[in-house]
């Protein structure tokens, strides 16, 4: 059995984050999607905060954690709100749709 | 409890913000009222802040996450002065517009409070909470126009990059949590000694995060598109107030917690300068949009103001707040000529629209002239001791390159703000624009202008203020 430190944590942060990151730039369908991959990212730093925490004995990274969870909240309520709002003016959220402004 | 009263401001307006949505929820038709009330806030509290904290030297307070300071005083009183011009000469735009909404200037308040925070921030929770306060309010602001479809999706295009850039500032600050122990940046400062390879990694995760807001080239991408399709207001208040702020952020982060790991950073900072400068110079030439062109003029003018950044001096850090001080002040005569033109209660901003307007507004195609001028640099105005004062503190670190790239890129951009007034002043006239503005936009042009045209005249005065900016002791 192999123990389970501080570097297997931040890796699966790290390639949570990596997950979320390139799941918006390769996302050709729908905006849903962007908005899950954000969410991932913050995830991902959530984890390495907590596990930074746990690991220095400090408990601010854990409400740090507190306080992303809370804005992540927020950010995905005005992340959908804009989409119904575009969703209402254009009839799509296909990411591909999404060019009325360009130069 | 410690010297609240250095939190006063911060503490005034998230009052005055809960007040007025209580009061804009049960009062019908308040829209009017909301408004006057939140410039009377934003004065009120730039008023507390003049009074209660810019003779302060420095104090933290709660635990050292707030930092008070000269710095800090003279960015909140710009934010807030700006974001009450912004507000007062928007009104009759977003009444033609048919958006003169309570929530408007709620939302101009909520970010205000959000980049105040930001300017006070001693620490990373702080710091993020700020961030994402201001950005959670511009999203809506993008939005704001929410029937046309440009708009929302410059809200949509904002929301989702600004989303992605504080997921990477906040990676970065995960990094330097877990390698430095600590969230407060002095603390930070006291552990740099330790695993220096790592702290880059965050560093340049957060670099990232921040130019994204400052819209600075390699993450410019979403400010063209945003400030075209939001309306022209919050295009204004885009182009200036979060700048302000995002620049403090910059100056705070860079030179309190790492200035021990310059040799890391100010690579990045020249590349994020060099490239900004040049891309906005070259790639504003080609746009037949006057917002998109201010889009771009805007993002080699970050460009200028990070060079001073990138010189580690305190000479430099005072050279980029003056750069940033007669930015806001161009740029806010620059709108209040955009938000001039209309005809039977339509706006335009296409280039061509400018063509032939001195011999119909004679006083305002002047006044656009001198701004247009200043923008490009040219002597005597206040523009070109903008960019005076940064080249002569980017030279004494002998940052030859730098400046030359720089002097090269401002000849460019003097390309396309002398075209606009070529057009303005050389091509065939059109019909003329309604000039039934009021009053406090006539002001802002009129000092706007004023100020820079007689700058040099008194150059001292700014020098003096921004003078006692010493970050670096």
């Amino acid at each position: 059995m192999i123990e389970i430190g501080l570097g297997h944590y931040l890796t699966l942060g790290a390639v949570i984050f990596s997950i979320g990151v390139i799941g918006i730039f390769l996302n050709r369908k729908n905006i849903i999607v962007i908005l899950m991959s954000i969410e991932l990212i913050l995830l991902a730093v959530n984890i390495n905060l907590v596990s930074f925490s746990i690991y220095l004995g400090d408990l601010s990274g854990q409400v740090f954690t507190l306080f992303i969870l809370t804005v992540a909240a927020a950010e995905a309520a005005i992340g959908l709100a804009i989409i119904v709002v575009y969703y209402r003016n254009s009839g799509t959220i296909r990411v591909e749709d999404i060019d009325n402004l360009k130069g | 409890m410690e010297n609240l009263e250095l939190v006063l401001p911060e503490i005034f307006i998230s009052l005055s913000i809960m007040f007025l949505l209580i009061l804009g929820v049960f009062k019908k038709d308040s829209s009017r009222l909301i408004q006057n009330i939140s410039l009377l806030v934003l004065l009120i509290t730039a008023v507390i802040t003049f009074n209660e904290t810019l003779g302060i030297d420095e104090v933290s307070l709660f635990n050292g996450s707030v930092i008070v300071d000269y710095l800090s005083s003279f960015m909140k009183i710009a934010t807030l002065i700006t974001a009450f011009l912004v507000l007062v000469i928007s009104s009759n735009y977003l009444r033609s517009l048919n958006i003169f909404k309570i929530e408007y200037p709620i939302l101009i308040l909520s970010s205000v409070l959000g980049m105040m925070i930001m300017i006070s921030s001693n620490d990373l929770i702080v710091f993020y909470m700020g961030l994402e306060l201001q950005s959670l309010a511009l999203y809506v602001l993008a939005t704001f126009n929410r029937d046309q479809i440009k708009s929302s999706e410059a809200g949509l295009k904002y929301f989702v990059l600004s989303a992605l850039s504080s997921g990477l500032l906040l990676y970065g600050c995960s990094l330097i949590y877990g390698f430095t122990g600590s969230t407060n940046f002095n603390v930070i400062a006291n552990q740099l000694n330790s695993n220096e390879y790592a702290l880059t990694f965050g560093i340049v995760f957060i670099l990232v995060g921040l130019a994204f807001k400052i819209s600075a080239v390699p993450f410019h991408m979403w400010a063209p598109d945003v400030y075209e399709g939001s309306p022209t207001s919050v295009t204004l208040f885009f182009t200036m107030v979060p700048k302000i702020a995002a620049l403090t952020v910059f100056i705070r982060f860079l030179y309190v917690p790492f200035f021990y790991l310059i040799d890391q950073w100010q690579t990045i900072l020249i590349f994020l300068s060099i490239a900004s400068m040049v891309f906005g110079a070259v790639a504003a030439i080609g746009q037949k949009n006057l917002k998109r062109l201010i889009a771009y003029s805007s993002i080699s003018h970050v460009g200028y103001a990070l060079a001073g950044l990138a010189t580690g001096t305190n000479d430099g850090i005072q050279s980029s707040v003056i750069y940033i001080t007669i930015y806001v002040l161009m740029n806010l005569g620059l709108f209040s000529c955009l938000l001039m033109m209309k005809r039977n209660n339509v706006y335009h901003e296409g280039i061509e629209d400018l063509s032939g307007l001195s011999k119909n507004h004679p006083i305002l195609s002047l006044s656009l002239l001198i701004i247009l001028f200043s923008l490009a640099g040219i002597p005597p105005l206040a523009g070109f001791f903008a960019k005076f004062y940064i080249f002569k503190s980017v030279l004494e670190q002998s940052m030859f390159f730098l400046a030359i790239v720089g002097l090269l890129s401002t000849v460019v951009a003097a390309f396309y703000y002398l075209r606009l007034i070529k057009i303005m002043y050389f091509d065939k006239e059109k019909e003329k624009f309604d000039t039934d503005h009021s009053m406090w936009l006539k002001f802002s042009l009129g000092v706007s202008t004023l100020l820079i045209l007689v700058y040099f005249v008194f150059p001292s005065q700014l020098i003096e203020i921004v003078s006692r900016i010493n970050i670096i002791q």
